[in-house]
């Protein structure tokens, strides 16, 4: 036989710690980003930035290891296996955002965009937003293990924020193209802010299938 | 050993398997289908509880002998057995699960068709009525428990992974204890009626006893145990997905609503407090663990808006349900006419029934009105329905009335043989009981209701009670114990003793 009880327990209570683990490393990835663009929207790349990343670059490599400790862990036990192909999927689709994080910083760090200075409030407003949304969709996350009827509400939150950064980005773009700016400069600077919103656009997806794993975890 | 007794037991061991392979994925079959556990363990477990069950709490069910205690020879049971193996076997076989318990009822009312003995209607139509009863019944609980359970979750909110591990801890638990009960309430159906032909003997090991009847109990169950590893698969996977896909909480909802299903029709204790408030009881029946696991499955579909539920399959089965007690009544009778005239095998006891002046007399005590069948005094009738069929020409009889005909007119020779009750088991009996039976030794009886009188004279311990509802466990209690005494005592009458017939 495959299973004792204590080992059962405890094997659950081990892989319910990574998962929170993980969505721990999402939520300080994303307040990393917030504070490391804080960094360079006022200093442009310094060493703290630096350092911020480094941070964000560590967090996403323990994230994608502990992803996969989960995922063969629930496999190889066969825990959960109504829903595990679903609890797999919702991972690897968060670890996109860390992705995101990091890959934002890393194209911020090389081609080091410069903001004319009067469209800083909204950038500022527009991160501020991402972040918020990607911070709502780890709540959504974190509620289907363990408190379904709230995956509903952060599910709304999500959306309504992702609505608002959509909003906010198409403005500054406005902003930006009806600026004087050279268009190289103009386009460079679209591809960032589209970056950006590309967060809160992942967050959305990620909570409209979260919909449905939530739906299917009914009993 | 005995070459017959391999033969007979034959087809004891196929109805094992059967059951096995059907009930056993009554138990299981959500846990597997829901993949909460592996095939190779749900069939380890099964198989183990049900060896224990069969040996350790087996005996107790088979004083009572089950459902084919009336069949009294053993080519009668080999063919009963044989029957009801067959169709649930040919269910199987279609992947559908058939339901054991019609099976058996159907194979002896094929039986009593074949002997003539007459079928108690009454007892019949409790039957039929719980056929009905048991699966909406099951349903209805998983209704409840389902609301229960989600209020509870709700309440509780444990962690995707712990609810997982506590579901898999309950349907293991819930599954073991099903195969102990299993193994305990229906190896008498399989083996009960060859324990008079058992040549095993009883073991001593240093302070344990294996009973002759425990060893042929675990041979019973191990035939189980094979049905299960063997076949019961393809049904579990019926069961726990094809019918609808169930999620494991729900898996376990059913399980333990089959469970309080079988529990209600088959708890002593229950009935008794019932009867104690004042409250109606419900029948102790045979009932189903297929209907009841089918009834809760569509129970949760129906609850979720019943579009989840295979409403083809749903339909094959009651088909299925349907074809089990004809096909095996059928079949039954096919085989005891192939033993009978073919093989030249005795299928039933010789019978006599035999209207006396002391059987006229205890009928009139009865309220009967014996007028009529003055004229059928000492004329004696080899089978029950011929007897029945003969009395009504004079006097139209109720169910109630036939029962009491044939109980009071039942003749043979009943001789209380000293050695035969040292060999009681003295904890089933009280002091009272056990002295009367002493005081009687060495007579003989030729009506079984003069020898409970005779017994009832010595003490009230031997005495019905007046037929209401509080003394209705304390009758039957004293009914099962006087059927298993006059088994016990009856001696064949050799047939060439017999006066001139009906």
């Amino acid at each position: 036989m495959n299973m004792k009880f204590p080992t059962l327990f405890s094997r659950a209570s081990k892989i319910e710690r990574k998962i929170d683990q993980f969505f721990d490393k999402v939520v300080m990835a994303g307040l990393l980003f917030r504070q490391a663009m804080k960094l360079y929207i006022l200093h442009g790349v310094c060493a703290e930035f630096e350092d911020k990343m480094a941070q964000v670059e560590a967090l996403e490599s323990e994230s994608d290891q502990l992803r996969r400790e989960i995922e063969t862990e629930l496999y190889v036990h066969t825990l959960i296996p109504d829903l595990r192909a679903d609890v797999m999927s919702l991972l690897e689709d968060v670890d996109v955002l860390i992705n995101l994080f990091e890959a934002g910083l890393f194209k911020f760090h090389i081609e080091r965009p410069k903001f004319p200075q009067e469209t800083i409030p909204e950038l500022d407003r527009l991160l501020e937003t991402v972040c918020e949304c990607v911070e709502q969709l780890i709540q959504a996350a974190r509620s289907f293990f363990r408190n379904m009827e709230a995956v509903r509400d952060y599910n709304c939150k999500v959306q309504l924020l992702e609505s608002e950064a959509d909003k906010l980005s198409t403005a500054l773009l406005r902003h930006i193209f009806d600026s004087e700016l050279d268009l190289a400069h103009k386009i460079h600077l679209r591809y960032f802010v589209e970056r950006i919103d590309k967060l809160a656009n992942t967050a959305e997806d990620i909570s409209d299938r979260l919909s449905i794993y939530a739906i299917k975890r009914r009993i | 050993m005995d070459l017959s007794f391999l033969f007979f037991i034959s087809s004891g061991l196929f109805l094992g398997w059967s059951l096995g392979a059907n009930d056993a994925a009554n138990i299981f079959g959500t846990a597997v289908g829901s993949r909460m556990l592996r095939f190779s363990t749900a069939a380890l477990i099964c198989s183990v509880f049900v060896v224990l069950g069969a040996v350790i709490d087996g005996a107790g069910a088979a004083r009572a002998l089950g459902s084919l205690g009336g069949i009294n020879q053993i080519a009668g049971a080999f063919a009963t057995a044989l029957a009801a193996a067959l169709s649930v076997f040919i269910l199987v076989r279609m992947g559908l699960t058939a339901s054991t318990t019609q099976a058996i009822v159907g194979a002896i009312v094929g039986w009593n068709l074949f002997t003539g003995a007459v079928t108690d209607t009454q007892t019949l139509m409790k039957i039929l009525i719980t056929w009905v009863a048991c699966p909406l019944l099951a349903g209805v609980f998983a209704v409840l428990i389902f609301k229960s359970v989600e209020g509870g979750l709700h309440w509780l909110r444990p962690h995707l992974l712990s609810l997982d591990s506590f579901t898999r801890v309950a349907l293991i638990v819930t599954g073991a204890f099903g195969a102990y009960t299993l193994g305990a309430n229906n190896i008498a159906n399989v083996m009960g009626v060859f324990m008079a032909v058992s040549p095993f003997e009883d073991l001593d090991f240093a302070n344990f006893r294996f009973s002759s009847t425990q060893q042929l109990f675990l041979l019973g169950s191990l035939a189980i145990a094979v049905g299960v590893y063997t076949y019961s698969k393809r049904v579990m996977l019926t069961v726990g997905s094809k019918l609808m896909e169930v999620s494991p909480v729900s898996a376990w909802i059913i399980v333990v609503s089959h469970s309080l299903v079988l529990f209600l029709f088959a708890s002593q204790g229950l009935e008794q407090q019932l009867i104690a408030l004042g409250l109606p009881s419900i029948p102790l029946v045979p009932v189903s663990s297929t209907q009841a696991i089918i009834g809760a499955v569509v129970g949760i579909g129906l609850l979720k808006g019943g579009h989840a539920v295979n409403w083809r399959l749903v339909g094959r089965i009651g088909c299925g349900w349907l074809f089990t007690p004809v096909a095996a009544a059928l079949i039954c009778m096919l085989s005891l006419f192939v033993l009978q005239n073919l093989l030249h095998l005795s299928v039933a006891r010789e019978q006599r029934y035999l209207i006396s002046e002391a059987s006229m007399e205890r009928l009139e005590a009865q309220g009967f009105d014996t007028a009529p069948l003055q004229v059928l005094i000492d004329i004696e009738y080899s089978s029950a329905r011929q007897l029945v069929t003969s009395a009504q020409r004079y006097l139209p009889l109720s169910n109630e009335h036939q029962q009491q005909l044939i109980n009071s007119t039942y003749h043979g020779r009943f001789f209380l043989n000293a050695h035969k009750i040292g060999n009681l088991d003295r904890t089933w009996l009280s002091d009272e009981q056990w002295q009367a039976l002493n005081a009687l030794a060495g007579q003989s009886f030729a009506y079984r209701w003069q020898l409970q009188e005779a017994l009832a004279d010595h003490t009230k311990a031997w005495g019905l009670k007046p037929d209401i509802p509080a003394n209705k466990y304390f009758n039957q209690d004293l009914q099962q114990k006087l059927s298993y005494l006059y088994r016990l005592f009856e001696l064949e009458i050799p047939q060439k003793n017999r006066p001139g017939r009906y």
